[in-house]
This record gives structure tokens, C-alpha cells and sequence, in this order.
């Protein structure tokens, strides 16, 4: 089962790089344990030509900072959704899920790992309130990596 | 007493707009104002910093042309490290810097018109903003939708191959750049498996170019008349006149065609070029100076570009060129549809531009940095997709930036974006009681065709709704819609 984690945001932004942070470290701890099947990849914002790269994997999920009213991360499964913004260049997770869905013969199941973060100035480094919600959610997932097949469990009952 | 609708899309951090526009008594427009919040904080930030920093430290500033903005400083800082204005580059440094802007410009443009501007023209600027969307297009046109897929993903790995990586890239340095292309990444570019090698990119691109001519003959009335108005027009332009997307002179056309900025040498910029702050807006006016704040705004961009140059130096693109100059008999083309007729034609000359630098063994070569004596003060331009992106640095005697100015591309167009939504406007709102779908679609439309970069920095700005207000001449709100 091939898994992609895919981390996005501006790590010159403070918290906006907490996705970012969540690819680099992962992919440290894979190595350690000897992970493979896993794929990494990080950018400063999704857009169409993700569709390409997640139709070559069975799972994929994508790690955000978040400015919603959460309580430290939440992890929940994503619906396709065609929506999107005035003029952006920039697209949500669930688009590029259903522009995959449209053009490719295989579409990943599909996940979103969201984490708190609080300050977003033109800085370097997460903020120690959003770093702690970063290691509560690394530790929830580390069982989820090592056996994807757990997350596809753990949302169909 | 008149009535004042006001359109904004919100977000979270910075760089968001909102457009408002007021009636008279009779319903007719009065007047429009296009507010784009521009976070001029940047220029701050960066002072005190080292300048050797400055072009990876100014790709915090935007995730959307990360590129244009770490070229731009780096073209800035080689005067400043005394590798000359532009043309004093190692071969290697500087055409490696040039694939890297031409794989930017290609990708941006071909987000540009595949996912924002194809849908508009497909399905129509009344029809429903779900499909008019790059998903739309994969419903009714899958293969247009695989080949906008395929030329962003092209352009990005020529990005990352150039620039090191693909967030904060590190490839441009004052004075040059920090690797070459290897054979390996040269091969794969060139020969790659389909789609993805550059006769491929070459062969869509002028089928891109090919629909909207198509498009054109069977919609003339719209394209040529959606917010058509005269203007100067301004850009880079090689020394002998030919389109160059990362170097040359600043070159300045009136709408009849006549230079009125000539080829002048950009370090000069502030010579010819100031900016106007006006109460209303946050954003700055740009205007050449001898023809003052009302008559000397311009527009930048594909458009400009397309109305500067003499030439372009790539066949396919060149014969486009051609085709395009025919139209409007050789003089300037203000048609506002037409830019992405023009965008499409530098989509074609990009690639045309990737190839011939990918087939040159230049970029193989390892002298990668010219060193010279360090001065002061340095201005960096470039054309960037959306247009011509200024950055001025001085530096201070313990080497950190104690002055930046930046005059982005979005705000050079703030004038021509304005007009855009005032003409749209009075077609669309003279004479209606309430907002219409067809007008909110209109007005994006109007301010689409600029492909103006409405946010800074963070991937979260994708929360920008377009929102409608009407108020009643007494200010109470009676109508409000939200896309």
C-alpha cells in the first residue's frame, strides 16, 4: 500500500510551516524505522498538478496549519469538493482529490491532518503552543504510518 | 442620495481586495474603486538583514511567484556585488536563472489559463462558478485538463531542478547561482517519457495557442469589447528590441504606439517611475512622472509585453506574434481579453525558451559566480508572469539592507484594474436594483484578465469568497451575496 504524506505551507511564516515541519520530521523517523512505501513531499500551497502526484499513491495525507477553532489537530477523512476561491492560485485538498477523481483512472483515499498554529508573521519557527500540538499529533499518527492500513479502518467504522 | 455596492473577498492574512461601486439616483454608476490590500511590511522586514539573504528571505513574501521575487532580489544584489547590471553573469549563472524564470512563467501562465480563464470562456461568464473551474473543463474537455495538469508539473520540476528545491529556493546567488543542470535532469527534460518532455510542452502550447484563436473568430464581440480602453503600456525589452522576460532596458509605449519611455536603463527607475498614494486605497499608484499622477499609469503584463516589444525571439512564438500584431494593424492592442491571447502566445515562447536552453551545454559548466568590487545600492527587475516586478536594496557599511523598495506587478496594474471594473460596471449594473450573478461574474472576469496576485505568503488565503453588499441610500443594507 503506497502512502504519500504531503505538507504544505510557508515555513517562513512561523505556524504556517507546521505541514512543512510534519513531512521533515516524518520522514526522519521513517528512515529510522525503516518505513518503506511512504512518499514525501512539501510545498507552500496545493494546486492542480498535485492531482498527478496522488493518483500514483493508495493513501494520501495531507498535513496543514490550521487557524480554525480546533483544540490542538484533528485528523479526518476528505470528501472530493470542486470549490474554489476568487482568482487563487492556489486549491484546496479536496479539490485536488476530485480533479484526480476526474481525470485519473485511480484516486488515493484520502486524509486530512490539520494542526493548530497561532502566528503567522514573517518569521522562522513554530511556536512552542503550536510545536506542542505538532508532537501530540506526531505521536497519533506514528501507529497510523507504520500500518496505513489502520486509517482506513479507523474511518470506515 | 446615491447607493454604494461593495464586493469583497476576505481572508485571513493580508493581500485581499474588495471592489465597491456607487449609483446615482437614476441607478447609474457613478463611480468604482478597486481596494487591494497590499502588505507593504516586507519592505521593513527585511532591513537590518544581511543582504545576502535577501533572495531566499523574499520568498516568505509570496508562495504564489516565489521565483519572480528570488530572481528579482538576486538581480539586485549581483549590482550590489558588483557582477554588473544584468549582463555580467557567468554563462552558466545567468542561463540557468533564465530556465528557471521561463519554467515559472510557464507553469503560472498555464495555471492561469487552464484553471482560471479557460472555464470563462468555455462554459461562459453567467455559468455556475463550479464548473467554471479546472474541474469543469475535466467534465466537458478532460484532455484540455490532463495537459494543464502535466505543463504545471513540468514547470515546477524545472523549478526545482533550477532552484535547488521547491520552498525557499537557494539556486540564485548574488552574483550568479549555486549549481548547474546535469546531464541526467538535462535528458530528462529534453526526452522524458510522454507528456512529460519539452516537444511535448511545445506541441500544447501551440495548441493552446491554436483554441483561442479559434475561440476568438466565434466570440469577437465579447473578447475584443469586455473591458477595452486605452493605455500606455510598460516592460522590459531585450537592448535590440526583442521580448526578454529576465533582462533588459525599460521600455514605455503610449496607446498610439509612441515610445514614451525609451529604452532606458532600469537601475534609473526612480528617475521616471513614481509612486502615488491616495487615501482610499492601500495599495500605490505607480505613474511615469513626466506625464504626471492622471495621465502617466500603464499597464504591465503579457498585454504590455506583447505591445512593447518589436519582436520575440522564438520561431513559433514570433509567428504568433505576428498574427497578433496583424489585428490591430501594428498598433498597441488594449483589448483586456486579449491577454490571454498574449499570455498564451508567451506559454509558446517559454517552452520554445526551455528548449533552447536545455540544448545548450552552457548549463553543464561550472563557473558559476562573478565576484566584483561591492557598491551600495542595487535595482533588480524582471517581467514576471503577471509583469514587471521591481527591487531596489541599499546596503549599509556593516552589509545589512537598510532600504527596499518594491514595486510589485499587481500594483503596477492598479490603475488598468481599476478602469477594468468601472467599464464592467456600467455594462452590467447601469440601471439594476439588485446585484446579478452575471455581474459578480463580470466584474472577476474583468479583474481575472489581470491575473492579479491578490495574496501574500500562506497557502490559507484559498478563503477568499467574492462578497457583494448593497446598501440603500440611507446605508442599510438590502442585498448581500457571496460566491
Amino acid at each position: 500500500m503506497k502512502l504519500l504524506i504531503y505538507g504544505y505551507g510557508n515555513p517562513g511564516r512561523q505556524d504556517d510551516g507546521l505541514g512543512n515541519l510534519f513531512v521533515d520530521e516524518a520522514q526522519k523517523w521513517a528512515e529510522t524505522e525503516s518505513l518503506k512505501n511512504i512518499s514525501f513531499d512539501s510545498n507552500y500551497q496545493l494546486n492542480i498538478e498535485d492531482a498527478a502526484t496522488i493518483a500514483e499513491h493508495d493513501i494520501v495525507v495531507f498535513v496543514d496549519a490550521s487557524i480554525e477553532e480546533i483544540d490542538d489537530f484533528i485528523f479526518t477523512e476528505l470528501e472530493p469538493n470542486a470549490k474554489v476561491e476568487f482568482s487563487m492560485h492556489s486549491v484546496s485538498p479536496a479539490f485536488v482529490v476530485h480533479l484526480c477523481k476526474d481525470i485519473y483512472p485511480h484516486t488515493p483515499l484520502a486524509y486530512l491532518l490539520h494542526l493548530k498554529g497561532y502566528e503567522w508573521e514573517f518569521k522562522e519557527g513554530i511556536t512552542e503552543k503550536a510545536l506542542d500540538n505538532f508532537n501530540k499529533a506526531f505521536e497519533y499518527m506514528k501507529p497510523l504510518l507504520k500500518s496505513p492500513e489502520l486509517i482506513i479502518k479507523d474511518f470506515s467504522e | 442620495m446615491g447607493q454604494k455596492i461593495t464586493i469583497e473577498p476576505v481572508t485571513r492574512v493580508e493581500g485581499h481586495g474588495k471592489v465597491t461601486i456607487h449609483l446615482d439616483d437614476k441607478g447609474n454608476v457613478s463611480r468604482t474603486r478597486l481596494h487591494i490590500v497590499e502588505f507593504r511590511g516586507f519592505e521593513r522586514f527585511v532591513q537590518g538583514r544581511p543582504y545576502w539573504e535577501a533572495p531566499v528571505l523574499v520568498q516568505r513574501l509570496c508562495g504564489i511567484c516565489p521565483v519572480s521575487h528570488h530572481l528579482a532580489a538576486a538581480k539586485a544584489l549581483d549590482v550590489i556585488v558588483g557582477a554588473g547590471t544584468g549582463d555580467g553573469l557567468t554563462p552558466t549563472g545567468e542561463k540557468m536563472r533564465r530556465l528557471m524564470h521561463y519554467g515559472q512563467t510557464f507553469q503560472s501562465h498555464a495555471l492561469h489559463f487552464f484553471h482560471l480563464a479557460s472555464p470563462d470562456l468555455l462554459f461562459g461568464i453567467d455559468s455556475d462558478p463550479l464548473i467554471r473551474n479546472v474541474i469543469g473543463v475535466a467534465l466537458k474537455h478532460k484532455d484540455l485538463a490532463v495537459q494543464g495538469v502535466m505543463m504545471r508539473k513540468y514547470g515546477q520540476e524545472i523549478i526545482k531542478a533550477t532552484a535547488g528545491k521547491k520552498i525557499h529556493g537557494t539556486g540564485a546567488i548574488p552574483g550568479g547561482i549555486n549549481k548547474n543542470l546535469s546531464i541526467e535532469e538535462r535528458d530528462n527534460f529534453l526526452h522524458g517519457a510522454d507528456p512529460l518532455n519539452i516537444d511535448k510542452m511545445i506541441e500544447w502550447a501551440q495548441a493552446s495557442v491554436d483554441f483561442f484563436k479559434e475561440y476568438h473568430k466565434q466570440n469577437q464581440a465579447m473578447i475584443d469589447g469586455f473591458a477595452a480602453f486605452p493605455s500606455s503600456h510598460l516592460s522590459l525589452v531585450r537592448k535590440d528590441g526583442a521580448m526578454d522576460l529576465y533582462h533588459g532596458v525599460l521600455r514605455a509605449v503610449d496607446t498610439n504606439g509612441k515610445k514614451i519611455l525609451n529604452d532606458v536603463d532600469y537601475q534609473d527607475y526612480d528617475k521616471y517611475i513614481n509612486e502615488e498614494v491616495r487615501n482610499w486605497s492601500y495599495m500605490k499608484w505607480p505613474y511615469l512622472m513626466e506625464f504626471g499622477k492622471e495621465n502617466g499609469w500603464y499597464r504591465v503584463g503579457p498585454l504590455a509585453r506583447m505591445n512593447t516589444a518589436d519582436f520575440i525571439p522564438t520561431p513559433l512564438a514570433q509567428k504568433e506574434f505576428e498574427i497578433f500584431k496583424a489585428y490591430t494593424n501594428g498598433k498597441p492592442n488594449n483589448m483586456s481579453m486579449h491577454m490571454h491571447w498574449a499570455r498564451l502566445i508567451e506559454i509558446l515562447h517559454s517552452a520554445e525558451m526551455m528548449k533552447e536552453l536545455l540544448n545548450d551545454p552552457d548549463l553543464q559548466k561550472n563557473d558559476l559566480v562573478t565576484k566584483g568590487t561591492k557598491v551600495k545600492e542595487g535595482v533588480g527587475l524582471i517581467e514576471a508572469p503577471r509583469g514587471t516586478l521591481f527591487h531596489h536594496y541599499r546596503i549599509n557599511d556593516q552589509d545589512q539592507i537598510d532600504m527596499c523598495n518594491l514595486i510589485v506587478s499587481t500594483t503596477n496594474n492598479n490603475e488598468p484594474m481599476n478602469r477594468a471594473v468601472n467599464l464592467v460596471a456600467k455594462d452590467y449594473m447601469t440601471g439594476q436594483k439588485e446585484i446579478t450573478e452575471g455581474m459578480m461574474n463580470a466584474v472577476e472576469v474583468a479583474i481575472r484578465a489581470y491575473d492579479p496576485c491578490l495574496s501574500c505568503a500562506t497557502h490559507a488565503l484559498g478563503q477568499m469568497p467574492l462578497e457583494i453588499t448593497l446598501f440603500d441610500a440611507n446605508n442599510n443594507l438590502i442585498d448581500k451575496k457571496r460566491s
